[in-house]
């Protein structure tokens, strides 16, 4: 074991009935990172989520939390694991402050440590003020904030965040991000699901991309454009002012080009290397206009929609 | 645990649930106060305590009116304790997983059966005090309108009848509890422990339709179908209940066995002692204990079990 990893896990399998949801996962979360588990519906994260947690049983394969096994520990994983649930829920006729005093006090935490953490979490996700209002009257967004506070309150090595970010507005998902991306400052482990990318992808330093219970992809966010996409290959996008079916040969005759897509007054243009140099060279010698020349930057998205195609085929 | 039990007796003592509750048991003293002001004679009567045989001031919880034979203070608690038991257990489980509370308590360091057994013993606690409420008043009131104070004897089979009801108290929360980790919606667990309490009380009544003594067969025919009866009786908690009160509060009316008339009428009027009647109740409170035990145990296997998702 590893202790530069907070959660490891090998050929971490679960089936429900003869479906396998969750198939030999393989990964890894370093410690102090924001790790995004993401995947469309119905991947399998929460399901890869409960067995980290121990709440349900894995049919094969190892996990490891913090190095310990949550089946085998689980009291000892979640006493420094924090968990925010999917849909989370408060005792409705319990004040925020309530609902996280029976939070401290099932992790026995003592009143002076219980009361002075509670002005400090409310304070980071800013409910200061809603401390003594019962949680029905709650929105959607003061809810998820509240649980981030009730995550935080045993002050947790790992902190575990299903769906952080669905059902919030843009503003709120922001807020949310913002508070995601100080805790690792905090000495804690973010591992956090999304089937939206978008959404996670700034505070994210490594995925995992999980489709139908396999993890298809990870590494660290920086590295995984354009190698895992393009083959290591440039796509150079060209926008002229007339098509040309000419100008595409002369395109493709060019040393290092691969394959020339033209529709309209585009061109899509794969190459080994960065040409985009000679290839604007070409086009203005042609007599065309051109409009603009430039590398296709790879996002994540391109990563997510390449893999979301290929589970869909 | 204690973080549970603490935390559910809060929120028990705030609930409008138990408001109501407690008024139901308020209810019920007062309306055992007014059977004893309306049936005291009679059950003095009937429990030989005119005679100086049976316990003049333990007939103040089964005096009952006049010419309504069942209707006392200890019909009134058995009708009543399973109703605040079903009320304290049925929503115990399934309303975390409702409100979706669930998997957030459960991803604290707690012990999945710590999470049950401090539900169980918030429930117990408010139990014992409702019951103990409602005894202590009928005992205080009563002892106001008879004059009659308590013999140690009395005190102490009153005592066991308090733990009698407690356990019988548990054992209809052990039930709804059960059907609140079994059912998702709270509809079905309070229905069918309410529909399973109406059928054991109405089989208290059955007995004799099920199998009828027949009067014109010999004294041993009968006593064999009066046997009979009474095993076929003691199926239902009710009447275990039932029968263990009477041994206790007033054994005179009811010793348990048969005795056919011809036997009664040579009977010498004697109450059971107080060994004699802890004796014979004892198995009652162990079968009772023990169908909670295993509502219990079927309650956390399938609890233990289940996957806990927030959706
Ligand atoms: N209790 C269950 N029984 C059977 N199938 C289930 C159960 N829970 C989840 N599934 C299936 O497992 C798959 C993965 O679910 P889940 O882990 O919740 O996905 P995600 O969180 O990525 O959306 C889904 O196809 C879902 O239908
Ligand atoms: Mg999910």
């Amino acid at each position: 074991m590893n202790d530069k990893f907070a959660i490891e896990t090998q050929d971490l399998t679960k089936n429900y009935g003869k479906v396998t949801v969750v198939d030999h996962l393989n990964f890894h979360v370093k410690e102090n990172e924001v790790f995004g588990l993401l995947g469309p519906n119905g991947a399998g994260k929460t399901t890869t989520i409960l067995m980290l947690l121990g709440l349900t049983e894995p049919a094969s394969g190892i996990v490891r939390v913090l190095g310990y096994n949550p089946n085998r520990e689980p009291l000892k994983v979640k006493r420094i694991t924090g968990y925010l649930p999917e849909s989370v829920g408060f005792y409705e006729d319990l004040t925020a402050c309530e609902n996280l005093e029976f939070i401290a006090d099932l992790n026995k935490l003592s009143r002076a440590e219980t009361k002075s953490r509670i002005d400090q979490v409310l304070e980071m996700v800013g409910l200061t003020e809603q401390k003594n209002v019962a949680t029905k009257k709650f929105s959607r967004g003061m809810r998820q904030r509240l649980g981030i506070a009730d995550v935080l309150i045993k002050e947790p090595k790992l902190v575990i965040l299903d769906e952080p970010t669905s059902g919030l507005d843009p503003a709120g998902i922001n807020q949310l991000l913002d508070i995601i991306a100080g805790l690792p400052k905090m000495g804690c482990t973010v591992m956090l699901s999304s089937h939206q990318l978008y959404q996670v992808q700034r505070v994210c330093h490594s995925i995992g991309i999980l489709v139908k219970g396999r993890m298809v992809i990870q590494g660290p966010i920086d590295s995984l454009g354009r190698e895992t996409v393009g083959g290591g290959r440039y796509t150079i996008e060209v926008e002229t002012a007339a098509p040309s079916a000419a100008l595409v040969d002369v395109i493709k005759s060019l040393k290092g080009v691969l394959n020339v897509d033209a529709s309209g007054n585009n061109m899509s243009i794969t190459t080994d290397t960065d040409l985009r140099g000679d290839i604007a060279k070409i086009v203005v010698q042609s007599n065309i206009p051109l409009v603009q020349i430039k590398v296709k930057e790879f996002s994540l998205d391109d990563v997510y929609m390449k893999y979301f195609k290929e589970s869909q085929d | 645990m204690f973080a549970i039990v603490r935390k559910e007796l809060a929120d028990c003592f705030n609930s409008v649930r138990f408001f109501v509750l407690f008024l139901l048991v308020l209810l019920a003293s007062g309306l055992g106060l007014y059977a004893v002001q309306q049936g005291i004679h009679t059950a003095l009567q009937q429990s030989q305590a005119i005679t100086e045989n049976g316990f003049v001031f333990l007939a103040i919880f089964t005096s009952s009116f006049p010419g309504l034979s069942f209707l006392n203070f200890a019909m009134v608690i058995t009708i009543i304790v399973p109703i605040i038991g079903i009320a304290m257990g049925f929503d115990a489980i399934n309303s975390e997983r409702t409100g979706r509370t669930m998997s957030r308590l459960l991803s604290q360091p707690v012990y999945r059966d710590g999470v049950i057994n401090g539900k169980f013993i918030a429930g117990l606690i408010t139990i014992t005090l409702m019951i103990g409420t409602a005894i202590l008043l009928v005992a205080g009131y009563g002892l106001r309108m008879i004059g009659v104070p308590p013999t140690s004897e009395e005190i102490i089979r009153l005592f066991f009848y308090f733990v009698i009801t407690i356990v019988y108290g548990a054992f209809w929360m052990g039930l709804a509890m059960l059907c609140s980790v079994i059912f998702r919606r709270a509809a079905g667990s309070l229905l069918i422990p309410i529909v399973l309490f109406l059928i054991f009380f109405a089989w208290m009544f059955l007995g004799s339709v099920f199998v009828p003594v027949d009067s014109s067969a010999t004294i041993n025919v009968q006593i064999q179908q009066l046997n009979l009866q009474e095993t076929l009786l003691r199926i239902s908690p009710v009447y275990l209940f039932q029968e263990a009160l009477y041994v206790l509060l007033n054994p005179v009316v009811m010793g348990l066995g048969v005795i056919s008339s011809a036997q009664a009428a040579y009977m010498v009027p004697n109450p059971l002692n107080l060994g004699q009647s802890l004796l014979s109740v004892w198995p009652h409170i162990v079968g009772l204990i023990s169908l909670s035990v295993v509502f219990f145990a079927i309650s956390y296997v399938v609890f233990m079990k289940q996957e806990i998702r927030a959706t």
